[in-house]
């Protein structure tokens, strides 16, 4: 027994109450790796499967509750006996760590629940298999988050990429699919690149890559901006800011719905999740332009992703442009709180952070909760065209009503939680007339005028997004066989669509849960300010104060009282008969907009940043066709000029490889020729 | 909250619902006198809404709850708007549960639940009124959050019960700021409220109406709350001008009953000379085609943005 105390890994058995919760955080990793290794030793087997996803859940819901309790626990750390002989495996859990894991957590246990009820056999990847690629998946960004050396964070980042890459090519006898794959493995390996080399900065030349021996690295001069630059770069690819954002759209339709919606709602987080360990707690440098930037970059992407959303055809690609758009507002919140800690402006620091935190833990509830849906209908439908939906409200009332609450979440109406985030986001910017740079000052209405333009336009997409899928009539008469989600699809469903209600409603006790990761990041919580649960009033309720409850309430009271008053004083007859439409006779659902329609005001403000191929009928066309293609001018400009760069790099090098024995050797001879000439 | 607070928020709200018809009365008949016509009743909304209530509302077969639901909560969110404006006095109740943000945010639910009950029926006219309604939302939401920006960097906060008592105490200071967010106010409200230049309430052509696309296949009670809920929200946005721009008469403190009294009487004076220059700028200008529509908007989005920065430039 003496002997197992003396081994730093027995730390974690021995000193089980002090590190309690990271022994459960690692038991429940391990519960997932072996949920994914008894599920492939059965790969055909379907029902095991379905059996094995809940108990997954489980795992996921009890690793958030393990996080709740932790955030408020001191740091716990152990090392493991795995890794490198003079680098092992080093894990930590702090408050940072522990709130990302409440929040990979309880998404997880709705979506996993969800994909029980979602996979089927088909043509693609066995079900038993899948079940392993998932839960690694899971356990990778676990470990994302528990890393505290640069080794464990590279080794469980590239696992998660791997895993979700495999994921995302669940489909792979389709061309398109494995395209995509394609396109997010060579994005993911250009991201870690930039994060393999931004550690290799971090360490400052001491040779130590565990995560403390960063924080105490003294970087000079331009060291410590290239390493922000790197991770901002790596962090960046990995979260889809632009120009980094191209594969977001093509991997996000080609995954099925349950992984869309783990790697938009949970593993873009871990993207932000390294840039804030990066540039709060390893960097220790402040520097008040690394926030500039970050700010312009992210208010930039979201615009440029909600413009792309509103156009978009193909619901999924909707609902993933719609997340580049979310990831630049979290960016925006986090440039903004790096200026402010940059100014030594703590208290505000905390509001921009515990906004940008906040719009994490709400993204991955809705955005989950949409993707999950999209799934649903795409089930019942076979399609995930947007022309060729409508009226599913009537069939799938439950999916319908479920998306309806994430819809008004996104929307970022009250009182839903989308508007608890936007709104401290607000806030915090118009503290910002405290800040002492006048230049910074003047950018500042700019930048809340394209955050508040963004979130307009997010409404604009989203009306068109459920309008379209769920309202009006079926554009095509196969959707009338289309059937409501089943049963463990709707208590998935329903979990995501009550945490988009309860993280609305009661924003006082999330930010409590809040106030120790900011403590620990910008040195002050919000703290005192939060002492009234009723009113979320982050500074002073003087400057500001919102009550989700009471706003709740008045709308309840006031439409309740309008449906009464109206039924009593008046009548509550009704009868149903045909639409009205201005008295026009021929009526065909063709009639409606379709999704083209809907997006082509915003087409044709914003065309500046399309590239747009029309096909447009002549009035002398027997059968006249009309298409439209939007693209990203981006893929034109940035990427396939790269491509042909990259092409004729290899076409240089090929050259050399003339593939005949006796031009080796002459390579051979004048090298020989050449070295003798040096040493000579 | 007292009970006398509590008192002076029903007040502000029984006064709101049932003045608004009046208000949109007001304004017609000014329009009227103006265009050298005849003009209807003041009391001619009452009765339209009167008439509506008693009919027996027709939907399509295919009508979902949402659309059922849809006339209430938009009623509802307006009403719930003029509860939390300050049209009255300051510091009622509500006004610290919600702020200008909120408010932004009350109204956008309202837009969203009026686009989607468009989109419901399926019909062409139905989703033609949603879009160009989001067209126009997307463009005017972020404009008059621009100009509760603006007002609130010079008063430091977001509250509107903050905002108007800095603002009525200063009256002999003038913000250039305020005048760019005054005049972007006024091209937000015109289009949020279906006026013309951007819309015209009298009209159901087919190629320029927005407003009243979207509410074709409403009918019976339905129709009427929604007409109750359009006149309330130019009630809201009148308020919202006034107390702004022009907050001398708005009671401070909740616990004055009196003077609650002789606000309304101020209010109302305030709200006829307001009607009438609406009618006068209705009268003096002509539709724009819906795609100047959002050159307008536009305008007045940048004047927002303008008046936020002649404030950081001029720190007034």
């Amino acid at each position: 027994m003496e002997f197992l105390a003396e081994q730093p890994w027995m730390g974690l058995f021995t000193n089980l109450p002090a590190n309690l919760s990271l022994g459960l955080v690692v038991a429940a990793v391990s519960a997932w790796l072996a949920i994914g290794a008894v599920g492939a030793s059965f790969p055909e087997n379907l029902t095991l499967v379905r059996r094995l996803f809940p108990i997954g859940a489980l795992v996921g819901l009890g690793l958030a509750i393990v996080g709740i309790t932790a955030i408020h626990g001191p740091t716990q750390a152990t090392v493991l006996p795995l890794g490198l002989p003079d680098l092992p495996f080093h894990l930590r859990l702090d408050a940072l760590s522990a709130f990302f894991l409440v929040l990979l957590g309880a998404a997880t246990a709705g979506i996993s629940v969800f994909a029980a009820g979602y996979f089927r056999a088909g043509q693609g990847t066995a079900p038993g298999l899948l079940c392993l690629q998932y839960h690694v998946f899971l356990a990778s960004m676990a470990m994302v988050l528990l890393a505290d050396d640069a080794y464990l964070f590279m080794v469980s980042w590239e696992t998660m990429a791997l895993s979700s890459f495999f994921l995302v090519t669940t489909e792979h006898r389709i061309g398109e699919i494995r395209r995509a794959g394609f396109l997010y493995l060579l994005i993911a390996h250009v991201g870690a690149i930039a994060i393999l080399l931004c550690f290799g900065v971090l360490q400052g030349g001491t040779g130590d890559y565990s995560f403390d021996g960063m924080r105490t690295a003294k970087l000079q001069g331009f060291w410590p901006t290239a390493g922000f630059f790197l991770a901002l770069f790596g962090f960046g690819a990995k979260a889809g800011m632009l120009p980094l954002h191209v594969w977001l759209p093509e991997a996000h339709p080609a995954a099925p719905s349950p992984v869309s919606a783990l790697m938009s709602g949970v593993m873009l987080k871990t993207a932000i999740y390294g840039l804030l360990r990066v540039s709060f707690d390893l960097l220790q440098v402040e520097v008040w332009w690394w926030g500039v930037a970050a700010l312009g970059l992210g208010l930039f992407t979201a615009l440029y992703g909600v413009i792309f959303a509103t156009v978009q055809t193909d619901m999924k690609r909707l609902l993933a442009y719609s997340s580049i758009e979310n990831i630049g507002l979290i960016l925006a919140g986090f440039g903004l709180a790096l200026v402010f800690r940059a100014f030594q402006m703590p208290q505000l620091a905390a509001l921009a952070l515990a906004a940008t935190l906040y719009h994490c833990l709400n993204h991955a509830m809705f955005k989950s909760l949409l993707f999950l849906a999209t799934g649903s209908v795409l089930h019942a439908t076979r399609e995930r065209s947007l022309g060729k939906l409508g009226g599913l409200i009537h069939r799938m009332p439950w999916v319908a009503w479920l998306a309806l609450i994430g819809t008004l979440a996104i929307a970022g109406v009250p009182p839903l939680n989308g508007f608890v985030s936007e709104w401290l986001l607000l806030q915090a910017f118009l503290f910002t007339s405290e800040l002492p740079q006048g230049f910074i000052n003047m950018l500042i209405p700019i930048a809340a005028a394209s955050l508040a333009l963004t979130a307009a336009l997010a409404g604009y997409t989203i009306v068109k997004f459920y309008g379209v899928i769920f309202l009006g009539q079926a554009r095509e008469p196969a959707l009338a066989q289309a059937h409501d989600a089943g049963v463990r699809e709707r208590i998935g469903l329903v979990w995501l669509a009550l945490w988009c209600v309860l993280l609305g409603l009661f924003p006082v006790v999330v930010l409590d849960l809040l106030d120790p990761v900011n403590e620990m990041l910008v040195g002050r919580g919000l703290g005192a300010t939060t002492r009234d649960w009723l009113f979320l009033a982050p500074i002073d309720a003087n400057r500001a104060s919102f009550s989700p409850l009471i706003t709740l309430a008045g709308i309840a009271v006031t439409v309740l009282g309008t449906i009464f008053l109206v039924h009593r004083l008046y009548h509550h007859r009704l009868r149903r008969g045909p639409p009205w439409d201005c008295g026009f006779p021929l009526q065909t659902p063709r009639m409606q907009d379709s999704a083209e329609g809907f997006g082509q005001p915003i087409r044709q403000i914003f065309e500046v940043f399309f590239r747009i191929t029309r096909t447009l009928p002549t009035p002398f066309d027997k059968a006249p066709r009309y298409a439209v293609k939007v693209e990203d001018q981006l893929w034109y400009g940035l990427y396939l000029p790269m491509t042909k760069a990259v092409e004729f790099f290899t076409w240089l090098v090929g050259f050399l490889q003339q593939g005949r024995i006796s031009v080796y050797l002459a390579y051979s001879f004048f090298t020989l020729l050449a070295l003798l000439l040096f040493v000579r | 909250m007292t009970w006398i607070g509590a008192l002076s928020q029903l007040i502000q709200l029984a006064v709101a619902v049932l003045l608004a018809p009046l208000l949109l009365g007001w304004v017609n008949q000014c329009r009227a006198w103006l265009q050298n016509k005849r003009a209807p009743s003041l009391a001619q909304p009452y009765r339209m809404i009167r008439k509506l209530f008693l009919k027996e509302p027709v939907i399509a077969h295919n009508a979902s709850p949402i659309f059922r639901l849809t006339p209430y909560i938009v009623f509802g969110a307006m009403a719930l708007a003029a509860a939390i404006v300050p049209s009255l006095a300051t510091d009622l109740p509500f006004a610290t549960a919600a702020d200008a943000i909120a408010l932004v945010g009350i109204f956008a639910l309202a837009r969203i639940f009026i686009a989607l009950a468009a989109m419901d029926i399926g019909t062409a006219f139905g989703s033609l009124g949603a879009r160009r309604e989001m067209l126009i939302g997307f463009l005017a939401e972020p404009a008059l959050l621009m100009v509760f920006f603006t007002a609130s960097l010079i008063s430091q906060s977001t509250s509107l019960v903050t905002i108007v008592e800095t603002l009525a105490h200063r009256e002999f200071v003038i913000y250039p700021s305020l005048a760019f967010a005054g005049i972007a106010f006024t091209m937000v409200s015109l289009a949020e409220n279906a006026r013309v230049p951007v819309d015209n309430p009298a009209t159901h052509l087919e190629l320029t109406m927005i407003h009243e696309a979207m509410i074709l296949e409403y009918s019976g009670r339905h129709l009427a709350l929604i007409e109750w809920a359009s006149s309330l929200k130019l009630f809201n946005y009148s308020c919202l001008g006034l107390a702004l721009f022009f907050p001398w008469g708005i009671v401070e403190g909740a616990h004055d009953v009196v003077g609650l009294l002789w606000a309304i009487p101020v209010l109302v004076g305030k709200l006829a000379l307001g009607g009438f220059l609406l009618a006068l700028i209705e009268t003096m200008s002509a539709k724009l085609r819906i795609f100047r529509a959002p050159e307008f908007l536009g305008t007045a989005f940048l004047l927002g943005v303008l008046g936020m920065l002649v404030h950081q430039l001029l720190g007034a």
